[in-house]
């Protein structure tokens, strides 16, 4: 019986050296990862006495810890945010049982614990000082920031816009509306009061809570007319003066028919009509045809190059450090449903950064640089930890492609064009306007996408009124105007 | 293997040790005061009192349990004590610094339960010791034993007495006064076992058949009529599973059972057999029950959002890795981590409260203690000439290591996550003084394997009379 009792020993000792290997794994491998973890609410509850570091906009802090202990009692520092509602969507708030935004995901700098900190954490050690979190300083631009937001509060619509530097990738603004003070969630004296205010928040049916601009998700409508030509001229080698069946009344062989919704209806007086004039008055029937011509697939995959997600990957690995949800250009076969993909319809959902994206893709001879937030890092000595250095996230179109689509995006700013409203004195304003049906009795979407100056890009913007209910030119383009003129004028 | 070859003399020398016992629980009396002193001093900067008032009552409750040895089983091992000293105090000192973090108030934390059990424990180790001069003698009790450890599974299921907490019927209670059954009955299954597969072992090593695949043995296959015990075995793991949706203690007494079945008939079929239906048995369960995919969720998807705000989700077990990821390679120091913030961070959780205060460095250190605890019960039942202390030492044995693999490997996600006790760690008066029993059997065990024969008395006439 000696023989199966030491095997069961071997066994035993199995049982252990499995249980060791995994402890490793946990307790050595996988420690920061965990603690990093958006589930460890520990991260935001223990690290009150420590002083946190700022977030930074422009010159100024609009997140920071003030110490707030009296007398004797242990330190205790509340997190304060600057701003009112304008920051909250990116910033976030660094409640007592989570956090959001640049909070969450730069948390292990902000409170020092980061590896790429420990250096000088133990430098601090050594000397005496109070450790302190690192500073992480955004890309956002104030005046570009305000113009949305202001603009957004004066309008009382719903909705995002989002402001990126072409050539860089760099957010310059990125506005969702309506939104919250964060002050009013992250008191640690009265810490009833401040749940209370997050739990009125969650059950607001605007959501305040939502970031529009980078977690929801709109029928682009019109403005996804520029993937749709960029597909022509790459696929169909078509040009600025190539011709494209324009009917007033597009039928299809099943389903409903398509209308413009250009004034009168009509596009060309019911003739081909140019690529040119398409977008400049953004002509429903000759797109939905251009669609239909090259196919679904190329639409797909002109989508897909500007940043689109294709439909079997389930999340986006777009991180900008906040998480992007994907957007969707599916592969359509039938012709009604394809002819409206064309023109950002039917299955062809997008998020404001999306249309940002491809606005800036062809702003910048076709590169859509990786969006970024975070400019810089650094230690409490102002010394630098870590900087973005900008990223190509894909080539979009050639740079030929990209400047057929920017003389034609520049005729929607001129005269005639559907876009007027976005023009800005003595600037080439290249644009496409979007008014996207939704469907359930709810107003359209109002969008619009460009930017400025046309041969010298500084900015691209998209921006999106959720049911507005008016047109892009109307809506959405004055606010997109004044966002760009916070840089180029 | 039906014949035993006497034993090398070597495997357990006849020497006492007694002193070097000793020095072992003088040094675990000194790491459980330690680990008080420590915790005091990072939760509020002082030497707690409770390091002398606890650490002295612990040290001589340990002193008076070596010095009963010394008298009543004087070739025991000396290893087995200090080893479950070493665990029971660092499960006392660990839960007063939770109580003490918890209660915010250092001076009034207690852990006089856990003492007091620890106390009675310890009297029924001593008494054990006592009267049992002969371990042999359970042999008798078969089917009392199995009765007893069939009722003691059952009586959670009794309607009124059974009490249910986090989703499994662990606990009978009477007058506020909780006891998880299972505890003891896994000693009784242990005895009942033993004693059982002994006198069948030559039948259940038949084989009928050979499963071929090939040239290559696979597995031989036994009679038919002789699985008999194995479906019993089954029948009662799984009807157990079911009804107290308790899959910890299903798992461990089924495992017991397959392990102490191994070393009966040395055949691997068995234990090949017994895994496959008991795996069959839990897809089955995963598809009939909510609560079992609820709990297959939470091992594969623990860290998936959905799954951690779940009712009954995987938060706790989080929580515990989360602890355990601040402990990280040397640990917080006693006292220095958060882990009272683990949920049943005394109980169920020691193990990952233990891990953020004493690192992985810690956590090593007391799964060697268990394990040498687990090879020295091995080597008794190596050590033994009759079969059924050879059985019954292996099974405790191996029960308390799968006991551990079990709780430990549902924190770490090897297995998925399941209510257990830690032996001689957590907080709880049935796993205590179960635990204390077991050690009593072993020490008695080591005490009777080690001991010298009696010298043959000369002078006395040619022949003479032995009594039992």
């Amino acid at each position: 019986m000696n023989t199966p009792i030491r095997r069961l020993s071997v066994f035993s000792m199995i049982l252990f050296g499995a249980l060791m290997l995994q402890l490793t794994w946990i307790q050595g491998f996988q420690a920061e990862a965990i603690r990093d973890d958006q589930l460890n609410r520990r991260q935001y509850t223990e690290r009150l006495t420590e002083q946190r570091g700022p977030i930074v906009i422009g010159e100024d802090n609009v997140a920071f810890s003030t110490d707030i202990s009296e007398g004797d009692d242990p330190t205790r520092f509340q997190r304060e945010y600057a701003g009112g509602a304008m920051y909250t969507p990116i910033v976030g708030a660094f409640r007592s049982f989570g956090a959001s935004g640049i909070e969450s995901t730069e948390n292990s700098l902000l409170d020092g614990s980061d590896d790429r900190l420990a250096v000088r954490n133990f430098r601090d050690v050594i000397t005496g000082r109070e450790p302190e979190g690192a500073r992480v300083e955004l890309t956002i631009v104030p005046a570009v920031q305000e113009a949305g937001f202001n603009a957004f509060q004066e309008q009382g619509f719903k909705g995002a816009a989002v402001a990126i530097e072409p050539s860089t990738g760099a957010v310059l603004g990125s506005v969702s509306y309506p939104s919250y003070d964060a002050n009013d969630v992250v008191s640690i004296t009265d810490g009833e009061q401040a749940n209370a205010n997050y739990v009125e928040l969650e059950n607001d049916p605007d959501q305040p809570l939502l970031n529009r601009a980078l977690r929801e998700r709109y029928a682009p409508g019109s403005t996804f007319k520029i993937v749709t030509a960029a597909a022509a001229i790459e696929h169909l080698d078509a040009g600025p003066d190539s011709t494209m069946d324009a009917p007033d009344t597009l039928q299809f062989a099943s389903g409903p028919a398509l209308p413009n919704a250009t004034p009168g209806g009509t596009c060309n007086g019911g003739a081909p009509d140019t690529l040119a004039n398409s977008i400049k008055i953004s002509c429903n029937t000759s797109f939905a045809n251009w669609a239909i011509e090259m196919g679904g697939e190329a639409l797909a995959e002109q989508s897909e190059a500007f940043g689109f997600t294709p439909v079997e990957e389930d999340t986006s690995d777009l991180n900008i450090p906040l998480n992007v949800i994907p957007s969707r250009s599916p592969v359509e076969a039938d012709d009604s449903i394809l002819g409206r993909a064309g023109i950002g319809q039917s299955n062809v959902e997008s998020t404001p950064l999306q249309m940002a994206m491809v606005a800036a893709g062809v702003a910048n001879s076709g590169e859509v640089m990786h969006p970024y937030l975070v400019d810089s890092v650094r230690d409490s000595d102002r010394s630098v930890v870590t900087q973005t250095s900008p990223e190509v996230y894909s080539q979009a179109t050639s740079a030929s492609t990209a400047a057929t689509l920017t003389d034609m995006m520049v005729l929607v700013t001129g005269p005639g064009g559907s876009g007027t409203n976005a023009a800005i004195d003595g600037v080439d304003v290249a644009g496409k306007t979007g008014t996207a049906e939704t469907g359930g009795g709810l107003g359209t979407h109002n969008w619009f996408i460009g930017f400025a100056p046309a041969d010298d890009p500084q900015i691209a913007v998209a921006v999106v009124i959720e049911h507005g209910g008016g047109s892009g030119g109307s809506l959405a383009a004055p606010i997109a105007r004044q966002m760009m003129e916070a840089v180029v004028l | 293997m039906s014949t035993t070859a006497p034993e090398a003399p070597t495997a357990l020398p006849p020497v006492q040790r007694r002193n070097a016992e000793l020095v072992l629980i003088g040094v675990t009396v000194v790491i459980t005061m330690g680990a008080m002193m420590i915790s005091g001093l990072n939760l509020n900067g002082q030497v707690p009192g409770a390091m002398w008032g606890y650490g002295l009552i612990f040290g001589a409750m340990a002193l008076a349990t070596h010095v009963a040895l010394r008298f009543i089983a004087p070739y025991a091992d000396p290893l087995i004590l200090p080893c479950a000293l070493f665990l029971n105090g660092i499960g006392v000192a660990m839960i007063w610094r939770l109580d003490a973090a918890d209660s915010g108030d250092i001076e009034h934390a207690g852990v006089g339960m856990q003492l007091i059990w620890t106390a009675v424990g310890m009297v029924m180790c001593i008494a054990l010791l006592f009267f049992l001069k002969e371990p042999r003698v359970l042999q008798r009790y078969t089917y009392i034993s199995a009765l007893a450890a069939l009722v003691l599974i059952a009586l959670p299921m009794v309607p009124g007495l059974g009490i249910s907490e986090f989703g499994a019927r662990r606990w009978i209670g009477f007058g506020g006064f909780t006891v998880q059954p299972s505890e003891f009955a896994k000693i009784a299954l242990v005895v009942f076992l033993s004693s059982y597969l002994v006198t069948k072992r030559q039948v259940l090593s038949l084989a009928a058949r050979q499963v071929k695949i090939g040239r290559f043995k696979i597995l031989d296959l036994p009679r038919a009529r002789d699985f008999m015990p194995m479906v019993v075995g089954w029948v009662a793991a799984i009807g157990l599973l079911v009804i107290t949706k308790d899959l910890g203690t299903s798992l461990l007494l089924f495992g017991t059972f397959l392990a102490m079945l191994y070393v009966a008939t040395q055949r691997s079929s068995w234990v090949i057999i017994g895994v496959t239906l008991f795996l069959a048995a839990a897809a089955v369960a995963f598809r009939l029950f909510w609560h079992f995919r609820q709990r297959v969720d939470i091992w594969f998807y623990a860290y998936d959002p959905d799954v951690y705000d779940r009712l009954g989700g995987s938060a706790q077990l989080v929580q515990g890795q989360i602890g355990m990821a601040y402990g990280g390679i040397f640990g917080t120091g006693m006292g220095g981590g958060q882990a009272h913030h683990i949920f049943a961070a005394d109980s169920d959780f020691i193990l990952a409260s233990l891990a953020e205060d004493l690192g992985l460095t810690g956590v090593m250190a007391i799964l060697l203690v268990v394990f040498i605890l687990v090879e020295r019960g091995m080597r008794i039942a190596l050590a033994s000439r009759e079969l059924f202390i050879k059985m019954l030492a292996s099974g405790l044995a191996f029960v308390m290591c799968f006991q551990v693999f079990v709780v430990l490997g549902g924190l770490t996600r090897i297995i998925p996550l399941t209510g257990m006790t830690t032996p001689f760690l957590a907080a709880g008066g049935s796993a205590l003084m179960a635990s204390w029993l077991m050690i009593g059997l072993l020490l008695r065990m080591s005490d009777n394997a080690r001991r010298p024969a009696p010298q043959a008395i000369q002078d006395e006439g040619a022949t003479q009379v032995i009594r039992r």
